[in-house]
């Protein structure tokens, strides 16, 4: 079977627009705390959770915007969940790092490496009551380094569990760039737990859904976990706000508050001799290095375009399709921001959206 | 004197202490960007970032300080404490006792917590009641900068584990990085006297266990830690004007307790009324009512604190976590 292109585009499109209304609203002040996007994974998780039926799970990590809303999740349920309204999807209690929908078997975590052991909880429950049914765990390369998730890896393994771990590898462990926090080879390591590792590029849709299909109908048929390694870009960095972009895009209001200080500590007598200090400076400029070479610009890094660009061939139906998209996205976002139900306290943020 | 901010006087205490003590190590998630001021004075070796593996270095860092080393690791929120906690409960706090006395495990752990930006409650507790819980962890949370550059030096010549809390809401790196992100359209209720403050030139210890009466008053004794002190003063302000005279008491130190400046506080005014953004049941508010009902000490007793898990929205935090106006509610009933 081939993968539906046209529909996982839309899957995409759909995500990236209601993530960007999501980040202006974060822009906006109508969003509190940290707010990580999903823009830049959508090609993964489109090519795993289009393939997932009723009775499979989720296992989310601070990401779980895009995964629920390709699940089925009404986006103006997680919209309000994310300007705290009281008919959010969490009554305005969980906020974006903790979404959660029983009806679709979906939890999210904002703690880094949590979705392992959770989806094979998730996968030994459906074992017992509901054979067939997988579990899904997502979360980034930086968790392979959390013992819970190599826990979660060897128990799967050993119980053969059915779970799709996706491993989705932007290099970057929040600032610091993973591989300089990893040792080995992370193949090897899931490999070495028992977990077969499929490497596929995270940006293109359909590469993934085909790697996908195959792990699932393994795990379905009682064959055990499988461990996907999907490599992508994070197109807004950690999260909104992200201090390394800031830098980046507005180095005049960044720079000098940063290298002020910098310069000052660097000069301060008492310390490490000029050898240290040379080694620590030269971290430092790697770092802000390694965001200047910023593959955010190179289009073949954003998955929505380049699944759009394999559907040129046919401009009339990706024209409409695109119309009919950003015309939902926009009464979705219009739906969202109603006047808040009078159940809102009057002090709520119902009167500051009216 | 001069003036820093919350997080720059713990930094500046640890740079001084760094530069005295070629022992002391800083590791932790980020450390590289977060305190790239220490990395490029005292370089890589002494300033290092570690994997997303907390159980992995929090426990290495224990060893560490078996071994010779004044480790102070970072761990980015208390809530992630409960991804390492073996190495404080089962290890930091037991080395002394179970070695004879023979041996212990000097580690600072610097530890960001607490809520009041719209984190939601699994990145905004304040937990140091649940680690003051265990024997064997010194648990300090200072509300000002020179309580912070002061407690810190302490906590580096502490002959034992101590978790070191740097609340988020005084910080204003944190503040930037977790809660604003460069935007100016979010407002946090920052009590300014916590954000910034004078600090001294040189940093000398703040004794460990030592509580600071912050302001007298002799109707009712306020007691409190972190920014539940200035929440406390703001409420004493109000108080005042209604003819309540309230004193605050900042404990600054968790465990061990300054229990003799509770207790004589608290006989002064017959009054208690614990402020504490920790959680209200099987914690610091009983074990305050504990410490002076042991001491003999009469007195009336009321609690202002966290009760439920901390919710996402806003203006539902603004309800959970203690506030002026809850405290101000409390005290009267009190005293009326």
């Amino acid at each position: 079977m081939a993968p539906d292109l046209w529909s996982l585009y839309a899957l995409m499109l759909r995500s990236r627009l209601l993530e960007e209304g999501i980040a202006a609203l974060w822009r906006d002040g109508l969003i509190s705390g940290e707010m990580h996007l999903g823009t830049g994974e959508e090609a993964i998780v489109a090519g795993v959770v289009s393939q997932l039926r009723a009775g499979d799970a989720m296992a989310l990590d601070h990401r779980g915007t895009a995964p629920l809303l390709m699940r089925g999740v009404d986006p103006v349920l997680i919209v309000r969940e994310l300007l705290g309204l009281p008919d959010g999807l969490c009554a305005g209690r969980g906020g974006h790092m903790h979404l959660y929908s029983r009806q679709h078997l979906a939890a999210s975590s904002g703690i880094v490496g949590a979705a392992g052991p959770a989806a094979c909880g998730f996968a030994l429950a459906a074992q017992h009551l509901n054979p067939g049914a997988i579990a899904v765990a997502f979360f980034g390369e930086g968790a392979m380094n959390a013992g819970m998730l190599l826990e979660a890896l060897n128990l799967a393994a050993v119980w053969k569990l059915p779970v799709l771990f996706v491993c989705k590898d932007d290099d970057w462990s929040i600032t610091t760039r993973s591989q300089s926090v990893t040792g080995g080879d992370l193949h090897e390591r899931a490999r070495g737990l028992g977990v077969p590792p499929i490497n596929v590029d995270g940006r293109d849709v359909g590469d993934v859904w085909k790697a996908a299909q195959a792990a699932i109908a393994r795990a379905r048929a009682g064959q055990g976990p499988t461990w996907l390694h999907a490599r992508c870009v994070h197109l807004e960095g950690h999260l909104l706000g992200f201090q390394l972009l800031r830098t980046l895009r507005q180095p005049l209001r960044e720079l000098p508050k940063m290298s002020l200080r910098l310069t000052r500590s660097l000069l301060q007598p008492g310390g490490g001799g000029l050898g240290e200090r040379l080694a620590g400076l030269l971290q430092v400029m790697a770092a802000l290095a390694a965001t200047m070479r910023d593959p955010r610009g190179d289009a073949a890094n954003d998955p929505v375009r380049r699944a759009r660009a394999s559907l040129q061939a046919e401009p009339d139906r990706l024209r409409e399709l695109e119309e009919q998209i950003g015309q939902e996205l926009a009464d979705v976002l219009a739906r969202s921001l109603a006047r808040a139900p009078a159940k809102a306290p009057a002090d709520g943020p119902g009167e500051v959206l009216a | 004197m001069r003036s820093l901010s919350f997080s720059q006087a713990i930094d500046d205490a640890l740079a001084q202490a760094m530069a005295a003590d070629p022992r002391i190590v800083v590791l932790g998630e980020d450390i590289p960007l977060l305190r790239r001021e220490l990395l490029v004075r005292f370089g890589p070796q002494r300033v290092r970032a570690t994997p997303i593996s907390e159980s992995a270095f929090v426990g290495a860092a224990v060893a560490a300080a078996m071994g010779g080393l004044r480790p102070v690791v970072e761990v980015y929120m208390a809530d992630f404490l409960g991804v390492c906690l073996d190495a404080l409960l089962n290890h930091a706090a037991k080395v002394e006792t179970f070695s004879g006395a023979q041996w212990t495990a000097p580690v600072v752990l610097r530890v960001a917590c607490g809520g009041g930006y719209g984190d939601a409650g699994q990145h905004e507790q304040a937990l140091w009641g649940w680690l003051a819980h265990i024997p064997g962890l010194t648990v300090v949370a200072p509300s000002t900068p020179a309580d912070a550059g002061g407690l810190l030096l302490a906590a580096l010549q502490q002959d034992g584990p101590v978790i070191y809390l740097e609340h988020k809401l005084l910080s204003e790196s944190w503040l930037d990085f977790l809660g604003s992100g460069g935007r100016r359209t979010v407002t946090f209720d920052v009590p300014a006297a916590g954000a910034k403050g004078t600090v001294p030139s040189t940093w000398r210890p703040v004794p460990i266990g030592r509580a600071a009466t912050v302001r007298k008053g002799g109707d009712v004794t306020l007691v409190s830690v972190g920014v539940g002190v200035h929440r406390a003063l703001e409420a004493a302000e109000v108080l005042a004007a209604e003819g309540v005279r309230a004193g605050v008491l900042d404990l600054r130190t968790v465990s061990p307790l300054d229990r003799a400046a509770v207790c004589d506080a608290v006989a002064q005014t017959g009054r208690l009324l614990v402020v504490d953004e920790d959680y209200e049941g099987f914690g610091l508010s009983g074990e305050l009512a504990a410490v002076v009902l042991e001491a003999g000490v009469s007195f009336q007793y009321a609690r202002v604190c966290t009760r439920t898990t901390i919710p996402y929205a806003r203006h539902l935090e603004e309800q959970v976590l203690p506030s002026s106006d809850r405290i101000c509610a409390a005290a009267r009933q009190l005293c009326s």
